[in-house]
């Protein structure tokens, strides 16, 4: 391996061929004309390499219904059940005072990050990754039974299949306009602006997809992890 | 032999500093999945190897002059004053301090974003892996009762077939 | 709307998972019915895109994702790629995933209990990733997606007893590693050319004439050990016989089949459209002789396990082992009869591991033992059972009109052509080997008789005496053991067209 770095380009040389490249090139000069969206890394992720994005939210999917297929116990522990829901609190009075002060913030920060994906480091997976800490947070402070009443199983489980299926659903949209699969300019017929404005606003929409997905597998994830699949008592 | 060695090294490590940092990270990482006994351990090696290859990825992209790849028009006003001042050492000949010339963007000024993109998709897969990596290896110690791999193998022989 | 069926090809069975989700675990049957429905719908659509490119021409289809055009004449967004031989390829794995989602219906529940709508889902997903790899022209996309199959694989695998925990976790580490590599080569590549996609770096590698440069070397040899893990290529094989053996008996005869052979058609692709003939099999890298005696030790090493195996789903596994070998073999050859050989045997492997994985299955569930005593008597009690098994077993050891003997006799030629002959005396080892464990096999079925019954024998239904206990069983698990069987000798009839397409397909390649 090391004999290959003799080879390799310096650090931070912005001749070589990857970053000279015709790709990255194109990537930077034309992103913001084509699609109006200054940030390049969302536009690449989104747009140009749009396919990779959805099966990378299909992996989140994938991990997530894994660990409920490898773990999950579903026989309910019966006896003390409900004994075991009550005394079921959580963190101390500190963490849930806190936390019931600074999760609304954490939630629409991460909205926030969602949406200006665009125009600021951010994006669906960002953002989705900081709204599953959230109900994680809540969990750790108010005890996994509180938790599991804001975002049952099923309901994360309706959550994350929903998220992949308005990116599947849109790139299909795509394909009946006439165009190929996740080619957004089809649908500049039915969105306001021109075809470059399409573009945006779609990834505006797959985004939010993926932040479905990513928030209900992170809280799913943990809720499996942290209670060996029986989802009774929490951390 | 000095003169040797300290040219071996000038031309050839203190450059590409970064590529052997990542490989002895990547041996790191591969050392503890392969000889670690406790399943954790190997798993906490895949997590180093994963990231190893993740750094080298991203600092592909890295360019001298560049900056983040976002292409801002808001901020040149009021950075006006620091990118002059952070201009006079680069190479470039624009006279304006503004990323964005006219209607073509000099693309030196921007980190190559090709690499992020393709980094943000193996971090997910990365702790994807490893999140279902924890739920197989709960999943052994509650049947197994241990996480050593070389217990487990002991209790799985006398009683096979 | 022919050149949108590649992407159907790929969305049917993802939204046949997202809808069996949102089922849920309460209604297992439709969960069933859905997939069933999915699968069959894509294999249609794939069996539609086979016609399509040989109508054209043998034509590739190349569908670019997003519509983004090229750009100075290299691609931009993320192309799909189909010709003839990936058309193939996805026609057998969607096939294959029909076929093996009727056998399903009876065990699903018993085997995974309450968790049929993840196993479902998980399983269609399986079958998105394996196309997807097959279609992709994209190299990283092309990691993504292999990563999709490996961690449905380890899901699906984790779903069974203690012991498939374990393989899987081993499976997890060493999978892990396999794709790493592949990801650290497809980097050093990126770095040296720019693009990601396999037509555009080959022409940059041309046009640059990088091939003496040592990190292509490097790029190389790296994704061949990554790719060669994830097929279970001697020695890197090491997770495969506890994976697939000990995997539930559903799972085992959906990836058995099918994992390692698509492994199989990304190395020919990463050899052929990659990295390009000259470059391979130039004479300046000693690679090739060193691959055929590893493929060598491979063949001998796997059938040699595999006869002394007692068990009769590890011994399958090991011949797997020993069927990746006459790939590799076949692929290093450096003619192109030997790649072509290699890739219908691409082709006969699965039909035949699939048949032989499904009769196995049957027969240690009704028997409720798997070791090979289970096969005694057998001919006698479960007669349909047993002509299946037969036809996979002729298979494996090449006796026509089984596709087991045109994919030896093809590979044979080609080592021949080439002038290998350990690669050869390999091949014919290992037939004469695998017909010493079948014919064991099958002298047990017929003249044995049940002497000793295990312990734990755990009947199939409710009769527990074990003499009148095992007979067949319901027709809609023999159903997809025939359909298996027909397939051997379709592809085994079929040969002679089989090869043509492929031959063409492979000389097609523009220097």
């Amino acid at each position: 391996m090391l004999s290959a770095t003799k080879d390799f380009p310096d650090w931070r040389d912005k001749d070589s061929p990857a970053n000279e490249g015709t790709v990255s090139s194109f990537y930077i000069e034309k992103t913001e004309d084509l699609t109006k969206v200054p940030n390049m890394v969302t536009a690449v992720l989104a747009d140009f390499r749009g396919y990779d994005t959805m099966f990378e939210t299909i992996v989140i999917f994938i991990a997530g219904i894994g660990i409920i297929a490898v773990l999950r116990n579903f026989d309910e522990p019966h006896s003390s059940s409900i004994q075991r829901e009550n005394n079921d609190e959580g963190g101390g009075l500190l963490a849930r005072f806190t936390c019931s002060l600074i999760l609304p913030f954490i939630q629409i920060f991460s909205l926030y990050v969602v949406a200006h994906g665009h125009h600021s480091p951010g994006g669906g997976f960002q953002g989705g990754v900081m709204l599953g800490a959230s109900y994680i947070l809540l969990a750790l402070a108010f005890g996994l039974s509180k938790a599991k009443e804001r975002f049952s199983e099923r309901r994360t489980m309706i959550f994350a299949a929903v998220g992949i299926f308005i990116y599947v659903g849109w790139g299909v949209l795509c394909l009946l306009f006439g165009e190929e699969f996740l080619d957004y300019s089809a649908l500049n017929s039915i969105l306001p602006g021109d075809a470059k404005m399409a573009r945006s606003y779609s990834m505006l929409m797959v985004e939010i997809g993926v932040a479905f997905t990513v928030t209900a597998i992170m809280f799913s994830m943990y809720s499996n992890l942290s209670t060996r699949g029986r989802l009774s008592k929490g951390l | 032999m000095d003169p040797i060695i300290a040219t071996f090294i000038e031309d050839n490590i203190v450059p590409k500093f970064n590529y052997w940092i990542y490989v002895i990270l990547m041996m790191i990482g591969l050392y503890a999945m392969i000889t670690k006994n406790n399943l954790m351990k190997k798993l906490i090696g895949m997590a180093i190897f994963q990231t190893a290859i993740i750094l080298f990825y991203v600092s592909i992209g890295v360019k001298d002059t560049a900056g983040i790849p976002i292409i801002s028009h808001h901020g040149s006003e009021h950075h006006q004053g620091a990118t002059v001042h952070s201009e006079s050492g680069s190479s470039s000949e624009e006279v304006s301090p503004v990323k964005v010339k006219n209607n073509t963007i000099d693309k030196d000024k921007y980190a190559n974003p090709l690499p992020h993109v393709l980094m943000l998709t193996a971090i997910v897969v990365g702790v994807s892996t490893l999140g279902l990596a924890l739920a197989i290896s709960q999943k052994i110690f509650k049947s197994f009762g241990t996480l050593e791999e070389d217990e487990i193998l002991n209790k799985l022989r006398p009683g096979s077939q | 709307m022919t050149e949108h069926f590649p992407v159907l090809i790929l969305l049917v069975p993802l939204f046949g998972a997202l809808i069996v989700v949102l089922l849920g675990k309460e209604r297992p049957n439709q969960c069933w019915m859905t997939s069933l429905i999915s699968l069959g719908i894509s294999s249609i659509i794939s069996l539609f895109t086979v016609v399509a490119v040989l109508a054209d021409k043998f034509q590739t289809i190349r569908y670019r994702m997003g519509g983004w055009p090229e750009s100075n004449g290299y691609e931009v967004g993320i192309e799909l790629r189909v010709d003839i031989l990936a058309a193939l390829v996805v026609f057998a794995v969607t096939f294959v995933g029909f076929v093996n989602t009727i056998y399903s219906k009876t065990r699903a529940e018993a085997e995974v209990q309450d968790k049929v709508s993840f196993f479902y889902a998980l399983i269609q997903l399986l079958i998105v990733g394996l196309c997807g790899i097959v279609m992709t022209n994209d190299a990283f996309n092309l990691y993504v997606l292999i990563e999709i199959t490996s961690l449905t694989s380890y899901a699906l695998i984790a779903m069974g007893n203690r012991r498939a925990a374990l393989s899987s976790f081993n499976y997890v580490i060493m999978g892990t590693i396999g794709a790493s590599f592949y990801l650290l080569g497809v980097g050093y590549l990126y770095i040296k050319t720019g693009t990601l996609n396999i037509d555009d770096i080959r022409m940059v590698l041309g046009n640059n004439n990088l091939w003496e440069h040592q990190s292509i070397i490097v790029a190389f040899i790296f994704i061949m050990l990554g790719v060669w893990t994830k097929m279970a290529f001697f020695p890197l094989h090491g997770w495969l016989p506890n994976a697939y053996a000990y995997a539930p008996s559903m799972t085992g005869t959906f990836m058995a089949p099918l994992m390692t052979k698509v492994m199989v058609y990304v190395m020919i692709r990463v050899m052929v459209w990659l990295f390009g003939n000259e470059f391979v099999y130039s004479g300046q890298h000693v690679w090739g002789e060193l691959v055929i005696w590893m493929s060598v030790i491979a063949i001998v090493a796997g059938s040699l396990l595999a006869l002394a195996r007692t068990d009769i789903k590890k011994m399958l596994t090991y011949l797997i082992v020993a069927e990746v070998g006459y790939m590799v073999g076949g692929a290093w050859l450096g003619n192109v009869t030997g790649q072509a050989g290699a890739f219908y045997h691409i082709l006969s492997d699965a039909a035949m591991t699939f048949c032989l994985f499904i009769a196995a299955s049957i027969i240690v569930l009704r028997v409720g033992d798997s070791r090979v005593n289970a096969f005694d008597n057998l001919f006698r009690k479960m007669p349909l059972t047993m002509i299946g098994f037969t036809v996979g077993a002729l298979s494996m050891i090449g006796l026509p009109p089984t596709c087991g003997f045109f994919s030896k006799w093809y590979l044979i030629s080609g080592g021949i052509e080439a002038g290998q002959w350990e690669y050869v005396c390999a091949l014919i080892f290992s037939s004469l080997v695998n017909a010493v464990i079948f014919f064991r096999i099958f002298e047990r079925a017929y003249f044995g008789q049940i002497t000793e019954v295990k312990e734990d024998f755990v009947p199939f239904d409710s009769d527990a005496n074990p003499e009148t206990a095992i007979k067949e069983v319901p027709w809609s698990m023999l159903f997809p053991l025939f359909i298996a069987s027909g397939f051997v000798l379709l592809v085994g009839i079929m040969n002679r067209t089989l090869f043509e397409w492929i031959q063409t397909a492979l000389k097609m390649v523009n220097t």
